[in-house]
């Protein structure tokens, strides 16, 4: 586990935080700007400091009461919003600069590296001949390379253009398949978020608001963004048939099988569905005259107002959670209850990585 | 055309300056390092206190140098009670007044240099295992090489030309404080304009040629700079 528990003061701000998170996989660190966001990786990485408080990263503790462990001796890996590699070296001296300063890195796991990013033809490149997205690849590799026990991002994409975003994107879901070390990622981009979370923390003006598995934690009605127009849900699916004859995709999840357009995806490739509630209704009886093929039987585990005419829906497909928003008025037309059994008819699905 | 005097002047000025660099970029760099780091609440007086030679007209300086490092003077004092003899008229004399002289022409680039690396590149240095002194040397340093080459190039011209401080506590002696500057008063006073020629027109094309050195060489690193 990775234990956080750090108050720190920046001019008339206070980040104050407490939370656990599992050591494996992707945190992200989610909550408007101004919120903390950036303070909270800084303090992890030892760059802001913590008067008192207590963290834990697995098996080191890196803040124990006044005991402060300088950055320079946390093995963290951190990429900066910007790249900001050193341009008095080439690609190949920044990753040297950390590895030599590190132990137990051997050749192999350079390469390794290298390869997971791409960057073996840059290696030789000055840093300021490089494209940003260039650049933060190197950044990323550059980070990974001293084998650190955590990695940090902050808003890595968010210094890019759309191009440059979609070129990366890949190699962050590389690392998520790759990786045996806790991410912990801060963006204020929904899609970064559902895209790549396995774990979300919520932060708002400094404090943890929340924090939990994504998929919980987006249907979650006390929290902010189970509401409004970006309320989502994430289903992880399967790939498990192809339809050449009409070009389609089978996907396979605990509650189902979703048909979606082929995207040519190999067979048991695990995918992650993003269904946004605006595009999920309900019926009381299975349609069978709709151009709807993606029909589920669920059961109304919550119902919570949505404004002045419309209400949100938590469903249960199973034993997965997905949200539909609908008016007050088909609710009461449906007689919707908790407990009730409906049919939910998803209009379109986004295929994530 | 140059007699021995001037000899002896052109090789006392030049290692005078070399001494003097030397020591000011030792001296400066820490200095410069501090200021550029620091938010100590009274960071303005050192500063103020470093830029003060630029006002202060050299005589001024050179009196109270001589008057500290005078045999009556407290250093003088302590440096006799030490067994030594007072630095005044003596060329270690003259290495203290350059010093102090020149040092804002070596601390103000530096400073500049340090202040306009920013705190990421040692933030990023430190998330990869280096130490505050690692990181000084390793990113801070050759960040701040157009401060260096600048701090060196003003401190060296700067020493070659002062001629107060000098008057004032060095003494014209040839070969141990005899320098430049005042061999070109001794030949102009004794109505000897074609050595003062020589001399002048010499120091006119060195300052001139270390300058360019500078200006070219920040021309060439800002361009490496301007392409990202």
């Amino acid at each position: 586990m990775i234990d956080c528990k750090l108050n720190i003061r920046l001019g008339h701000f206070i980040l104050d935080t407490d939370f656990s998170i599992p050591d494996t996989g992707i945190t992200v660190v989610f909550g408007p700007s101004g919120s903390g966001k950036t303070s909270l990786l800084r303090a992890i990485a030892g760059l802001e400091r913590s008067d008192r408080g207590f963290l834990k990263i697995g098996n080191s503790i890196w803040q124990d009461g006044d005991n402060f462990v300088p950055p320079h001796q946390r093995s963290v890996g951190y990429v900066f919003q910007d790249a900001s590699l050193f341009d008095h070296l080439n690609v190949q001296g920044n990753l040297d600069y950390g590895v030599k300063r590190a132990s137990g890195t051997e050749k192999d796991f350079i390469e390794s590296i290298i390869n997971l990013l791409d960057i073996k033809p840059l290696l030789d490149r000055a840093t300021v001949q490089l494209s940003g997205g260039e650049k933060q690849r190197v950044a990323i590799a550059r980070a990974l390379a001293v084998k650190p026990h955590i990695l940090l991002m902050d808003e890595p994409l968010s210094a890019l253009d759309l191009k440059r975003k979609q070129e990366i994107l890949p190699y962050l879901d590389s690392l998520h398949d790759e990786l045996d070390i806790p991410l912990i990622y801060v963006t204020h981009s929904p899609d970064e978020a559902s895209r790549l979370a396995d774990h979300l923390v919520l932060l708002e003006e400094g404090c943890v608001i929340g924090s939990g598995a994504i998929d919980q934690m987006l249907t979650r009605f006390d929290l902010p963004i189970s509401h409004g127009a970006d309320a989502t849900s994430l289903i992880e699916a399967e790939v498990v048939g192809h339809d050449d004859q009409f070009n389609l995709m089978y996907l396979s999840f605990s509650g189902g099988q979703f048909t979606v357009t082929d995207s040519e995806l190999p067979l048991e490739t695990k995918v992650r569905l993003r269904i946004s509630a605006r595009d999920v209704s309900l019926t009381q009886e299975q349609q069978t005259d709709t151009s709807i093929l993606n029909i589920f039987s669920a059961i109304v585990d919550e119902i919570v107002p949505e404004g002045q005419s419309q209400v949100m829906v938590r469903l249960k497909i199973k034993d997965v959670t997905m949200l539909s928003c609908i008016t007050r008025k088909s609710a009461e037309l449906l007689e919707l209850n908790p407990g009730k059994k409906v049919y939910a008819q998803i209009k379109s699905v986004a295929l994530l990585s | 055309m140059l007699n021995e005097f001037d000899i002896s002047a052109l090789f006392v000025t030049l290692k005078l300056a070399s001494v003097s660099t030397i020591i000011l970029l030792l001296i400066g760099t820490p200095i410069a390092w501090w200021l550029s780091q620091t938010r100590f609440k009274f960071k303005v007086v050192f500063e103020a206190i470093i830029a003060l030679p630029l006002v202060l007209p050299p005589t001024v300086l050179g009196f109270y140098l001589l008057i500290t490092l005078g045999s009556n003077g407290p250093v003088g004092k302590l440096l006799e009670s030490l067994g030594g003899s007072s630095i005044a008229f003596t060329f270690s004399g003259l290495v203290v007044g350059s010093v102090i002289y020149s040092i804002p022409f070596v601390v103000q680039p530096l400073q500049n240099s340090f202040s306009g690396i920013g705190s990421r590149p040692l933030e990023v240095a430190a998330t990869l295992g280096a130490s505050p002194l690692d990181r000084f040397f390793t990113v801070a340093v050759p960040l701040a090489r157009s401060g260096f080459m600048t701090a060196a190039v003003l401190g060296f011209a700067h020493t070659v030309g002062e001629f107060g401080v000098v008057l004032m506590i060095g003494g014209n002696i040839p070969g141990e404080t005899g320098v430049l500057s005042i061999a070109i008063y001794d030949h102009v006073e004794a109505m000897e304009y074609g050595q003062a020629h020589w001399l002048s027109g010499g120091l006119l094309i060195l300052s001139f040629i270390m300058l360019l050195f500078v200006y070219l060489f920040n021309r060439r690193f800002s361009i490496m700079r301007s392409g990202d």
